[in-house]
């Protein structure tokens, strides 16, 4: 290596740095941090390390040994750090409920004891000789824990360990992930329909027509999402401007349901997705030599024949770009569904979201949000190998 | 007959995708309560609401606050990175590019999860430095992809030749690079504010009822009590935003003559 190109090469280095550094920390190590928070449960192993140690040797069945109830009240004694109790008693009393006033009136009782060692924690809490407390607290005790994972899939561990379905009752978030495909499909679609066609008439058309009919795809795109599902919103409201429109003509008697519900939903997110589908879709038509089709119909092929043999096939690639950028956008989408569709239309996103800003449940937060961060990295890898070029249209 | 099937296909869709946009903008200058058509009689009143009210006067001064400091903090991140970049003088520089384009592919509320619960023990949840540097993580794609393409444009020889005139790398660096980049790099800063002024889903997560942006209180005044103010405020965005998209497109323009 020539010493010029060293120089080059640290230069570049110096100027790249910053922006690595400042997506490492603020952008990595969040998405970092939301992922641990899905498996990370140490608040009761690091109020309870002496417990945790002792509970080593028992076997979860029926009631552990002396050694463990010393340990326990030991732990408890030394405590110093009340918040890290609270949180600890918090995690615990969501296993069994109970534990709250079972755990301050230990710790009272062991401060109080002469030789915690040898103390009997029954004789403080009947509660104590119930093996279910016990067997809590055992569950608790490692540091890493597979439960929000598994209850993102609707699954949970029995009381043998293994991995079981959750009781239908208390199972929602498959249903949710298949609405969110459902929907992310369905907004696909309707995107193909519509944007395969246009694409084509686009790059079939020259002069202001073509530059009208981009223009009219360049727009939204540079309108605020949040201004667009506005629109939506107010245009497909009981009193709004269709159902008023469709009223006038005397298409319809009484106002139609398009808000709240899902076709609302799949209106409005085509309306912001669309963009997505007919730019990729042109990009790769306007490559297309324009004498293709007439040479396929000047040997012999109908119109109709022309499109499947010809025009589809060179179009493909565009049209599979776009479908994956529509899916892979449409499955993460919070505003729209949130604004314009009603409670079973939302998706996974609402309930990351209820999980985080609702219940400050981030563990079950990451869990999910780690799935859907998975879904859509896979989705980008698919598009940036098909696409060549990792950018998205638009930027 | 397959014509006309292509004009009445062509202009719906035009219409489905403009006519929304479009018909929004009237109910801004309503004199009624509700965002409805016909519209009774004309009035400025949701526009006074707009600057007089303190929950959007506030919200409009956090916007630009936020959009400014995240703009400025992408712009001179992003535009470093553009130019360290260039020449592919650095190995993995693709999967640098790649790296830099993430921020735009995380869906918005898993980054905003992550940013919520690490902001939360820095302390920096519901501060201003916290929002900017959450906001400026979105707007960095597109200061790269911008100052990148604007930098490819470049023509070597024109470099060349400044060195062969014996001005040395800084020089020509600032007199010839730097300046033929910088179209790129003002878009690049339009495109950024546009991000944060338009971003609603992060902030949902990382600011407090201080950091109050345009867009985030746009989202709460639709969810629980729509007024014309929405829609006065949708006018607001969407002129703005043409405005910067107008100057965007400008200053692409301009930059044409240096594509060799």
């Amino acid at each position: 290596m020539s010493r010029a190109s060293v120089r080059d090469r640290s230069r570049a280095f110096a100027l790249v740095a910053p922006l690595i550094l400042f997506l490492a920390l603020f952008f990595v190590w969040p998405l970092w941090t939301m992922v641990t928070a899905s498996v990370v449960d140490d608040a009761v192993t690091k109020v309870l390390p002496r417990t945790a140690a002792a509970m080593a040797d028992w076997d979860g069945s029926d009631l552990p040994p002396p050694a463990v109830h010393g340990a326990l009240a030991e732990d408890l004694r030394t405590v110093q750090d009340q918040q890290a109790l609270g949180e600890a008693v918090r995690r615990l009393n969501s296993a069994v409920s109970g534990f709250r006033t079972l755990l301050t009136r230990t710790v009272t009782a062991a401060r109080e004891a002469s030789d915690p060692a040898t103390l009997d924690l029954s004789t403080i809490d009947p509660r104590w000789s119930e093996p279910r407390f016990w067997r809590a607290i055992k569950e608790a005790v490692p540091p890493y824990t597979d439960r929000n994972l598994l209850a993102a899939l609707d699954l949970r561990r029995d009381a043998g360990g293994s991995i079981v379905a959750e009781e239908p009752g208390a199972a929602a978030n498959r249903i949710i992930m298949l609405r969110t495909f459902v929907i992310a499909g369905s907004v696909t679609l309707a995107c193909a329909a519509i944007g395969l066609p246009y694409a084509m008439l686009a790059a079939a058309a020259s002069g202001v027509m073509r530059a009208l009919l981009l223009l009219a795809v360049l727009l939204p795109l540079w309108t605020s999402l949040l201004v667009r599902t506005a629109a939506w919103f107010i245009l497909l409201q009981q009193e709004g401007l269709i159902n008023r429109a469709l009223a006038a003509l005397g298409l319809i008697d009484a106002p139609l349901p398009l808000i709240f519900n899902r076709l609302g939903v799949i209106i409005a997110m085509t309306h912001v997705l669309l963009p997505f589908m007919v730019l990729p879709i042109y990009s790769v038509l306007i490559a297309v030599p324009r004498n293709l089709m007439p040479a396929a119909a000047s040997l012999g092929a109908g119109p109709i024949r022309a499109f499947w043999r010809v025009l589809l096939p060179l179009a493909m690639p565009g049209l599979m770009s776009g479908c994956l950028l529509v899916f892979m956008v449409a499955i993460g989408y919070y505003i729209t569904p949130a604004l314009v569709g009603g409670a079973n239309d939302q998706m996974i996103s609402s309930v990351i979201a209820f999980y985080a800003l609702g219940t400050a449940n981030w563990g079950m937060a990451g869990a999910l949000g780690l799935i859907l961060l998975a879904v859509t990295l896979l989705l980008y890898l698919v598009y940036g190998r098909l696409s060549r070029s990792p950018q998205l249209p638009g930027a | 007959m397959l014509r006309a099937l292509q004009i009445v296909f062509g202009s719906l869709v035009v219409a489905f995708l403009i006519l929304p946009i479009i018909a929004i903008l009237p109910l801004a200058f309503t004199s009624s309560v509700f965002l409805t058509y016909p519209i009774p009689s004309y009035s400025l009143r949701w526009f006074e609401e707009l600057v007089t009210a303190d929950v959007w006067r506030l919200s409009i001064i956090n916007s630009l606050i936020v959009g400014g400091g995240a703009t400025l903090l992408s712009t001179v991140l992003g535009t470093l990175a553009a130019l360290g970049l260039r020449g592919n003088a650095l190995p993995l520089a693709g999967l640098l590019r790649t790296l830099f384009l993430l921020p735009m592919v995380v869906p918005a509320v898993v980054l905003g999860v992550g940013m919520q619960i690490f902001l939360v023990r820095l302390g920096l949840a519901s501060t201003y430095p916290g929002v900017i540097i959450a906001h400026a993580v979105l707007c960095v794609p597109f200061v790269v992809v911008s100052v990148s393409a604007a930098l490819q444009g470049i023509d070597p020889a024109v470099e060349k030749a400044a060195m062969s005139l014996g001005a040395p790398p800084i020089t020509v660096f600032r007199r010839v690079t730097l300046p033929l980049a910088v179209p790129g790099v003002v878009s690049g800063a339009v495109f950024a504010f546009a991000t944060s002024l338009d971003e609603v889903v992060i902030t949902l997560f990382v600011a407090g009822p201080n950091q109050r942006t345009l867009a985030r209180q746009m989202f709460s005044s639709i969810r629980e009590n729509i007024s014309p103010t929405v829609a006065a405020a949708a006018l607001l965005l969407i002129v703005g935003t043409l405005c910067l998209a107008a100057l965007a497109a400008l200053l692409r323009r301009r930059e044409k003559p240096a594509v060799a």
